[in-house]
């Protein structure tokens, strides 16, 4: 064999899997200053993150409306997920808390020459905002953590300095809620409202106790079951590989020996795998999948039962998917007369069967590499494929085209048109 | 790269399975199959890619479940460096998503570990003469992923997010079991032609951002 230059083709580098880019803003774990909003935006728009965070500053100028936006979009967008990494300019941090501080400065020195808002702002409110802030932050990060460990139990904050912090945080939102309230209303006011508040708080935790159990034990039950199904899937990992391949060995070592025990092993053989491959590769995984509910599946049944019957394998490669009815169904039974025939007649080991569901028919070829025939020298006593094949698919409007000839192989080609288009069938 | 006579393709087993090995061996290099020789194997990822760097085989057979990673990482760690190695996938799995992701890692084609011994060795001889080697059902594979179905997210590169009609037949006579050679006699073209049609479908395969094809790899990199 002469050697080849191997086409260029090969060097397409990098199969472009990372240029499906998902059209989100997502905020950034690392190099955040306050949680990681203009990193997002900075990437998402594919500028600079110095030039974002300016942005949010100058527009605090406008009566807080950075602070507003910047929180917008802090509850809107989902933080990346973990793992993300990336060069962090520790200048650029510098620069950021840095503008955070001239932000806030600016939004309210010239908020407080305009309206009373910014008394609000300066105040008790301002306390609660950056309290809140602060526990946000906290519920942010434990994130990353909870993602190290798999089966980790997710926890609400993480450490010691986590506690601290949120506690902190709480603090301050308390406190400058209170503040707020002491500083509009008259004391005695205050402490009505608080008693009553406090009051309705415990009316509503009693009354809602049983609701939070079954969340908890809902909770408790979620996480059961998907450990659950963690270990299955390992499971089938393994038999897959292990059995699979147990069975592709015994499969290859008995095509070497031809007598008869051999092709009743390779049999077994052939149909565990089948067995096995339909069970790790069920669509659903409800159990009692109702039989035949669609063409792929009744002709990979109808091959399988071919299989099994002669010893010979039958391979089917189906693409696309058709509702299973009168119509297809009468397909499928005359594509497996065409496969008993080939399995009997043809004295092959393997036969071909590809199964294609267009938008307006559905065909399907099988195919074999064996003896062929001379279709008018058939006697007339063998109605096989006259009969069952043609006649089942002509009556229901289909087409049926044989190619043969004596050592040629056979083909049959079997076309029907669809009775509805698949979006159509419920 | 000193292979004793340019005829025969020297050929490195990648599997995790040891009688797997032995057993393909013995095929490769028995009576029945001639122009092949297996210059080494290994079980794992790190013997792997050692030894393709060691013996530089023309042809290196690969396994797409190991436990260290499989076939894709070996892809991965190897297919930079020495570009003349033509990976050729042996698998057990026919899921669409391991035989998907392995051709967009850069193997040249996919044979299910059924295959007889025979057909293997053709299979190794014509992925190192340059040819993909399509199974009948990695060619449905690739049709599903490239219909047009209803639904569908439209393509974003048409140069390569679609088959011309002829790349689409050469496919579907292929899914029927056809070999390269009776397909151009069905279709009336040369054979370097369908040779041609089946190269560019690969190439479309490993580099379009398909919506279906998109998600298997993504799928996999996320698993």
């Amino acid at each position: 064999m002469r050697r080849v230059t191997m086409a260029p083709v090969t060097r397409t580098e990098e199969p472009t899997t990372t240029a499906v880019v998902e059209r989100r803003v997502r905020r950034h774990r690392t190099g955040a200053v306050v949680a990681g909003v203009a990193g997002g935006v900075a990437e998402h728009l594919g500028v600079p993150v110095l030039r974002v965070r300016v942005v949010f500053t100058l527009l605090c100028a406008l009566g807080g409306a950075g602070v507003l936006a910047y929180g917008a979009l802090w509850v809107c967008c989902p933080i990346e997920p973990v793992g993300v990494e990336r060069e962090v300019d520790d200048r650029d941090r510098v620069r950021g808390f840095g503008l955070v501080a001239l932000g806030l400065a600016l939004g309210l020195v010239l908020s407080a020459v305009g309206d009373q808002i910014s008394g609000w702002i300066l105040g008790p409110l301002g306390i609660a905002l950056v309290g809140a802030a602060v526990v946000w932050r906290e519920a942010d990060s434990d994130g990353s953590k909870r993602g190290a460990g798999r089966l980790g139990r997710p926890r609400l904050v993480a450490g010691r300095g986590g506690i601290l912090r949120a506690i902190l945080g709480a603090l301050l939102v308390a406190g400058g809620i209170g503040a707020f309230l002491i500083g509009s209303a008259d004391v005695g006011a205050v402490q009505f409202g608080l008693l009553a508040a406090t009051a309705t708080f415990v009316g509503v935790v009693v009354l809602t106790v049983p609701w939070w159990m079954r969340l908890a034990r809902e909770l408790t039950e979620e996480r059961r079951e998907r450990i659950r199904s963690e270990e299955r899937a390992e499971i089938a990992a393994h038999l897959h590989d292990s059995v699979l391949q147990t069975l592709a060995l015994i499969q290859r070592h008995t095509e070497v020996a031809g007598d008869e025990t051999a092709r009743e092993v390779r049999r077994l053989a052939r149909r565990q795998e089948r067995e096995l491959r339909d069970w790790l590769y069920r669509e659903s995984d409800d159990e009692g999948v109702p039989e035949a509910t669609c063409f792929g599946t009744a002709l990979r049944a109808a091959a399988g039962e071919v299989e099994d019957t002669f010893a010979v394998s039958v391979a089917p490669v189906i693409v696309g998917e058709a509702a299973f009815d009168v119509r297809t169904a009468a397909l499928v039974a005359a594509a497996r007369e065409a496969m008993t025939n080939a399995a009997k007649h043809a004295g092959v080991d393997e036969i071909s069967v590809y199964a294609e569901c267009e938008d307006g028919t559905v065909s399907v070829f099988v195919r074999d590499r064996g003896k062929g025939f001379e279709p008018d020298a058939v006697p007339d006593d063998r109605h096989g494929l006259a009969d069952s094949v043609r006649a089942r698919v002509e009556r229901h409007g289909g087409t049926v085209r044989l190619r043969t000839a004596l050592g040629e192989g056979t083909e049959v080609g079997l076309t029907m048109p669809r009775t509805e288009r698949p979006s159509e069938v419920a | 790269m000193t292979s004793p006579t340019e005829d025969t393709a020297r050929v490195f087993i990648v599997d995790d399975h040891a009688l797997f090995r032995r057993g393909v061996r013995a095929e490769l290099e028995g009576p029945g199959a001639r122009g092949v020789t297996v210059v080494g194997e290994a079980g794992s990822v790190g013997e792997a890619v050692a030894g393709i760097g060691h013996y530089r085989p023309d042809v290196v057979l690969l396994d797409v479940h190991m436990p260290d990673g499989g076939g894709a990482a070996v892809l991965a760690r190897t297919r930079t460096e020495y570009p003349d190695v033509v990976f050729l996938a042996l698998s057990v799995s026919d899921a669409a998503e391991d035989v998907i992701s392995v051709i967009r890692a850069g193997a040249r084609g996919y044979v299910t570990k059924t295959i007889s011994g025979r057909d293997l060795a053709d299979a190794v001889v014509r992925v190192k003469a340059g040819d993909p080697v399509f199974s009948p059902r990695l060619a449905g594979f690739v049709l599903d992923a490239f219909a047009d179905r209803p639904g569908a997210a439209p393509p974003v590169d048409p140069e390569v997010d679609q088959l011309t009609r002829r790349e689409r037949d050469v496919l579907r006579l292929l899914a029927r079991g056809y070999a390269y050679k009776e397909i151009a006699a069905e279709l009336v073209i040369s054979v370097k032609t369908v040779e041609t049609h089946v190269s560019s479908v690969l190439r479309k395969t490993q580099s379009s951002n398909r919506h279906e094809l998109s998600r298997w790899a993504t799928d996999r990199r996320l698993v």
